[in-house]
């Protein structure tokens, strides 16, 4: 991956900090003094992937802006965790409008501070896979296809989690939700659709659109700090698992995340005016069942009789993504 | 002040842009395109120093809006019947936020079945949406009620609607008045927001509010307009101070001394029918006109005060509540509850209907008669609708579903046993 | 404020309100830090505090790296050539590609105080004295630490040198004689009184002459064992402590020709090793055991077989007949036993060394009140005290592991059991942590790195003399070896859990000073403990 990665050092590029590295190489989160953009006392769930990944890139986005940041937040599970009357957890200027049009709300922002002279403070919107890639999709690709200087971050749990974890249109295939239960001759989501957002992004040839996991803290603010110093739309696809809606530990958030990107499901690279410029290679890989067997959102393919064809096609689906991105480092089978 | 012989939305374009506007987010859709096109140009010629930006529907121009004005940027947007609509969501937010967004809608009426002529049916469905909604008789009025709608939205921190007719006043060419830079900078301060997005002072914009602060935030919203209802007309008379004429205001009376009947209108209809009650009164005829500008905040009381001496008053109205009757005439009613004066409504105009000035004139003539009914559609054709209706009696299935089928098809039962 | 109420009521909200909202209440389960005991630490001999001692050379911190080590030892650059770095097989790393050398690093760190002069002060004196008797590894480290607490110290030698097994048993090659001269050296200068040429006869009367409070015992054991083998001529037979002992003294050794060594020991090895290069014509160890069982280690039997040692497993000398060994084959059997098979062959030559093990002589001190002498081994309570009161004993002659590392950790010991002695306390063992296990690791945080081999002289340099064997790891790559330590079970700082954790409930405390848990705001969700590399923090139910 484009950061640099840290050699001779006890554990690389891979934990939040390194006591051995000079402070300025350290990542965001490892300072002291980071901003909390999301401070404590939020309602998120235990374990929250999008609590996490939220902090993470607003963080990263006011290193790289010098505080100078603005968020628009979509409805969702981040907005109403974050922002209970009488309690707010944002150290930022945010403002929250509605589920569908953060993008554009963001677009208004970046107008409103070029119109007042105030283009140094860099615009952020950002919201759930269903506020990007079903309702607000319109916004988004408005936003995208003006170049309007806003970072867009979608943090993807695969589902409408806020209200009761339903299907979105960045739900997997087979996957359980309370819209798409696993009955009746195809269990769960069923397979060939869903909108892969980081791609269709791609296709408008805007500046910048990268993919991280809140597994890869370094990756994950190298691309913020990167997109936040483009003028611009920018998008970033964040991967956040979310303990409620896939039945998973509250303590496995960081390890499915990692295990998604090494497994294929999740491929991990930026791309720059519609080109792929970097791609994270996989380290291990593994299969795709030991990505899915934590998750109960998948148990009904791991029942008695497993649905071997099920999986199968899962991990065509995985292998499709470690061909087309090149995900194995030259050599590796 | 220069005298210019331009058509409606170019005066608009003209009086927005005098209100130097930071942020114009346009999305064609007739007929309020000429206002955004024409801002539009003076941007693109440097005349104008505003963010103008292109959206890709409504929706999104009223959100742009949204986080323009949260910025402290002044915000104009324009938009017209379905626009407004597809922007519902996101009109309710801005007023909801206390975003001061001033929007012009050019009057039309909405579909199915699709219709581009004016009507009041657009405005009337955001009437409950928090915006002050402000209702322009004249090209001249709309042009100086925007003017006014900025100074009144920065003030109390509420967005306001100016409700022109679409086509009767967007595209009509007259000769309109346009105030000097000077003039509007010195009635118009710059905008100066109540709460700000701002790295200096970071907030959180648009909380979560459950049942223990939502009944506060709405009367709060409510207590606003009320505010508003003092301020209208105070700017009002600020703004005949500076400018030398008489625009805006909660409602304009017209020859109400002793009139028995007087009839409510807003918007471009009410030169119409003043030119009738001219003719009447000089028949002898004494029926007044009253004019509403303000329908959000509704001035009640000031309605009351107005239709005093009235016996009869009608309410003329270009939209109305299907299932109920008129929209504007429930609201006359109950500015008179206590009074018992009797309100009658007609419907008019919709969907561009030529609301004409013989027909006001029969209109009026059964009202003195004392034939004109609670609920009026002027100048409807009863024979087609009649035609109609009776046909649907006709083909209505009711009773057992096998029996209607068998009526469909021609089989009647007792012909198959 | 006029500023607050100009906002909009309920819908616009001030920063850091959140904080009002203790989500703590919400948790099941608290994360709690701990250190666990990392396996190299519990495997060391010596007691060394490896983990912490690379954890500072990592951020070049030495001297303070080599003051960790010798807390627990005194001999670091001794270590760092002939401990057999047991450590390095308990390795938790040795699972993801190679164990640390931390025996590199002990002796590159070893090396930094021998180049720069660091000393350690002896401790403020305390009026008692103590006599110890050997000043082998067992002797000088008890010697040390005793002098460190302040006691003073006299050591009997009475052989011409000191530094015993250290000096006399490992050769020249392995083990060069100034890193070993120095590190007594400083030990010399902390005030311990080291007497060579000085051989006590009598324990209890030097005892009372010099007036010394209490007494250790690590003479080790001196005497090669030799059995006896059938023979027909006059081969000569030679024992291995001898052998080695000469060797080191410079005398004449008749180690030529066909030499053949009996015996798979470590000892056996170095005899095989000197023999090389003493230039042997041939040299052969044989061992009963076959390899996996042969008690030497690894690396010293590879780097024998590569200077031109053969071995030959799973034999025993029958009978000498002037030049010719009679071998029979034999066969493994049930764990050490190994079973005749009739079956014969034989080899030729010029000398055989018997490596087959070591005896002590105890008379000094077997006449002491209560001493119990068994199975050749001085017998000690687990406070390494003799049956005589205020003598104790340690090192090879009382039942243990038998190596240098060893016998140094229970110098160690036992300074620690006679200085409670004095202080007329008995001291309390300590409870162990629980071992770091792999199993509570997370270890896809650690980078993929290969271990730095020291730079090995070819095989054909070193044979033809005594220089040492094995090189040094220059200072940048025994940081990288240090920094390939994953620090199992003892934060090392790398702010996982103060990043991962989704409430910010981790208060980092600066560098140094680690972490701790902001108890109103974590929810229990249990990802740090999950994603601490090296599992130093653990879950605990809430109680309620």
């Amino acid at each position: 991956m484009p950061n640099q990665p840290i050699k001779f050092y006890q554990t690389g590029t891979f934990t939040i900090g390194n006591r051995l590295l000079d402070e300025n190489n350290r990542s965001v989160q490892a300072t002291a003094a980071r901003y909390n953009s999301l401070n404590s006392g939020h309602r998120a769930c235990q374990g929250c992937g999008e609590a996490l990944g939220a902090r993470y890139a607003i963080d990263a986005a006011m290193a790289a802006a010098d505080r100078q940041l603005i968020a628009a937040n979509a409805t969702g599970c981040l907005e109403v965790f974050s922002t209970p009357y009488p309690e707010t957890s944002w150290q930022i200027p945010w403002i929250h409008s509605l589920f569908g049009n953060a993008p554009a709300v963001a677009t208004g922002i970046a107008a409103g501070l070029r119109s007042k002279g105030r283009g140094n403070v860099r615009v952020v919107a950002q919201g759930g896979d269903g506020s990007t890639t079903d309702i607000g999709f319109g916004c988004l690709s408005g936003m995208f296809e003006r170049n309007d200087d806003v970072l867009y971050i979608c943090y993807d749990n695969e589902g409408y989690m806020n209200t009761g974890v339903q299907r979105s249109s960045a739900t997997p295939p087979a996957v359980r939700t309370a819209t798409t239960m696993p009955l009746g001759a195809e269990p769960g989501n069923v397979f060939g659709q869903g909108k892969y957002l980081p791609a269709i992004a791609m296709a408008h040839r805007i500046p910048y659109v990268a993919t991280a996991t809140v597994a890869d803290l370094h990756d994950l603010e190298y691309k913020v700090k990167k997109a936040i110093n483009i003028r611009g739309a920018k998008y970033i696809h964040i991967f956040v698992p979310c303990p409620l809606g896939w039945g998973s530990a509250s303590n496995d958030t960081i390890n499915l995340a990692y295990m998604v990107k090494e497994c294929g499901l999740f491929p991990v690279f930026e791309a720059e005016h519609g080109k792929v410029t970097g791609v994270s290679k996989i380290r291990k890989p593994i299969p795709v069942e030991e990505y899915m067997k934590p998750q109960r959102r998948y148990a009904h393919l791991f029942g008695k009789n497993p649905a071997t064809e099920t999986i199968a096609k899962i991990q065509a689906l995985a292998n499709e993504n470690i061909q087309t991105y090149g995900l194995l480092e030259q050599g590796a089978k | 002040m220069t005298l210019k012989q331009i058509e409606g939305s170019h005066g608009v374009a003209e009086a927005v842009a005098l209100c130097r506007p930071e942020v114009i987010c346009a999305y064609p859709i007739s007929p309020q395109t000429h206002i955004v096109e024409n801002l539009g140009e003076m941007v693109k010629a440097g005349e104008l120093k505003a963010e103008y930006l292109n959206v890709e529907s409504e929706f999104a121009a009223m959100s742009v809006a949204i986080g323009s004005s949260a910025v402290g940027a002044r915000t104009y947007t324009a938009t017209a019947s379905q626009g407004l609509l597809y922007m519902a969501e996101a009109v309710y937010n801005a007023s909801g936020l206390g975003l001061p967004i001033v929007m012009t809608i050019a009057n039309r009426a909405i579909g199915a079945p699709i219709n581009i002529w004016n009507d009041h049916s657009d405005s009337m469905s955001m009437r409950d949406s928090g915006w002050i909604q402000l209702f322009a008789e004249t090209n001249q009025e709309a042009m100086d009620l925007h003017i006014q709608a900025f100074k009144l939205a920065e003030e109390l921190s509420l967005p306001v609607m100016v409700c022109m007719d679409g086509f009767i006043l967007t595209h009509a060419y007259e000769r309109l008045d346009v105030p000097t830079q000077e003039q509007v900078d010195a009635f118009l301060p710059p905008f100066e927001p109540r709460q700000e997005l701002n790295p200096a002072h970071p907030l959180s914009i648009g909380a979560m509010v459950g049942p223990e602060a939502y009944t506060e935030v709405r009367y709060l919203a409510h207590a606003k307009q009320m505010q508003a209802l003092e301020r209208i007309p105070e700017i009002a008379a600020d703004f005949k101070l500076g400018f030398g004429r008489d625009a805006g205001g909660l409602i304009r009376p017209y020859r109400l001394e002793g009139a028995e009947i007087v009839i409510i209108a807003l918007g471009s209809v009410l030169g119409t029918i003043k030119d009738v009650i001219d003719e009447l009164h000089e028949a002898g005829q004494k029926i007044g006109v009253l004019g509403i500008i303000s329908y959000r905040p509704f001035p009640l009381e000031a309605i009351c005060e107005a239709l005093k001496d009235a016996k009869k008053v009608i309410v003329l109205e270009k939209c109305f509540a299907v299932g109920i009757g008129g929209i504007v005439a429930t609201n006359v009613r109950m500015a008179l509850a206590s009074t018992g004066q009797e309100v009658l409504t007609v419907v008019a105009g919709l969907g561009g209907r030529a609301i004409t000035m013989s027909s006001l004139h029969a209109m009026l003539q059964e009202a003195v008669a004392g034939r004109l009914g609670k609920l009026t559609f002027m100048d409807l054709q009863q024979g087609v609708v009649d035609r109609v209706l009776e046909h649907e009696r006709n083909v209505r299935r009711s009773g057992p579903i096998a029996e209607s089928v068998l009526r469909d098809i021609g089989a009647v039962a007792s012909k198959i046993s | 404020m006029a500023v607050v109420m100009n906002k909009p009521y309920a819908i616009t909200l001030d920063v850091g309100s959140s904080l009002a909202n203790k989500t703590g209440s919400w948790r099941t389960a608290r994360p709690v830090y701990l250190d666990r005991l990392p396996p190299c630490n519990n495997q060391c001999p010596a007691g060394e505090n490896i983990q912490s001692w690379l954890n500072l050379a990592e951020e070049h911190k030495y001297e303070a790296a080599w003051r960790k080590i010798m807390e627990e030892n005194p001999f670091p650059s001794v270590m760092g050539r002939v401990c057999y770095h047991t450590c390095e097989g308990a390795c938790n790393r040795g699972q993801i590609d190679l164990p640390v050398g931390i025996n590199s690093v002990e002796r590159f760190l070893g090396d930094q105080a021998l180049k720069h002069g660091w000393k350690i002060n002896p401790g403020k004196p305390t009026g008692k004295k103590v006599m110890v008797l050997g000043a082998g590894p067992g002797g000088l480290s008890a010697a040390y630490h005793l002098a460190r607490m302040g006691h003073t110290v006299t050591v009997f030698e009475a052989s011409p040198k000191t530094g015993g097994m250290m000096r006399y048993g490992i050769p020249k090659y392995r083990m060069p004689r100034e890193k070993l001269n120095a590190e007594i050296n400083q030990i010399k200068e902390m005030g311990v009184d080291i007497r060579v040429n000085s051989r006590v006869d009598d324990v209890a009367l030097t005892m009372k002459e010099g007036g010394f409070d209490a007494c250790f015992l690590a003479v080790g054991l001196q005497n090669g064992r030799m059995i006896n083998i059938p023979q027909q001529g006059s081969l000569p037979i030679l024992d291995a402590v001898t052998v080695l002992r000469s060797v080191e003294l410079e005398e004449s050794v008749a180690l030529s020709g066909r030499v053949v060594i009996y015996g798979g020991g470590n000892t056996a090895i170095d005899v095989a090793r000197s023999a090389i290069r003493l230039g042997a014509l041939s040299v052969t160890v044989i061992v009963l055991e076959d390899r996996a069982q042969m008690p030497a280690h690894p690396a010293e039997i590879n780097e024998g077989l590569e200077e031109g040692m053969a071995l030959i497993n799973l034999r025993q000398i029958k009978q000498i007949e002037g030049n010719t060994l009679t071998l029979e084959i034999m066969v493994a059997g049930h764990g050490r036993d190994f079973l005749h098979t009739g079956q014969f062959e034989t080899i030729e030559a010029d000398v055989v060394v018997q490596a087959l093990g070591q005896t002590g002589a105890f008379t000094p001190f077997a006449n002491l009140p209560g001493i119990i002498i068994q199975d050749g081994a001085v017998q000690v309570g687990t406070d390494l005290m003799t049956g005589a009161l205020g003598v104790y004993a340690g090192g090879d002659m009382i039942p243990s592991q038998r190596n240098v590392t060893a016998a140094i950790g229970l110098g160690k010991k036992a300074a620690r059991n006679i200085d409670a002695f004095l202080r007329g306390e008995k001291l309390q063992p300590k409870v162990k942590a629980e071992i770091a296990d792999i199993s509570r690791m997370n270890t896809r945080y650690y980078s993929d790195a290969p271990r730095t081999m020291r730079p090995v002289l070819d095989a054909v340099r070193r044979s033809t003399g005594f220089a040492e064997v094995v090189g040094n790891l220059d200072e940048e790559n025994a940081v990288f070896e240090a920094r390939r330590c994953m620090s199992c079970g003892n934060c090392f700082e790398c702010d996982n859990c103060y990043g991962v954790c989704p409430d910010n409930s981790v208060i980092k405390l600066g560098p140094g000073n680690r972490f701790k848990f902001n108890y109103d705001y974590c929810k229990g969700c249990g990802i740090c403990a999950a994603e601490c590399p090296c599992g130093a923090i653990k879950m605990e139910i809430e109680q309620i």
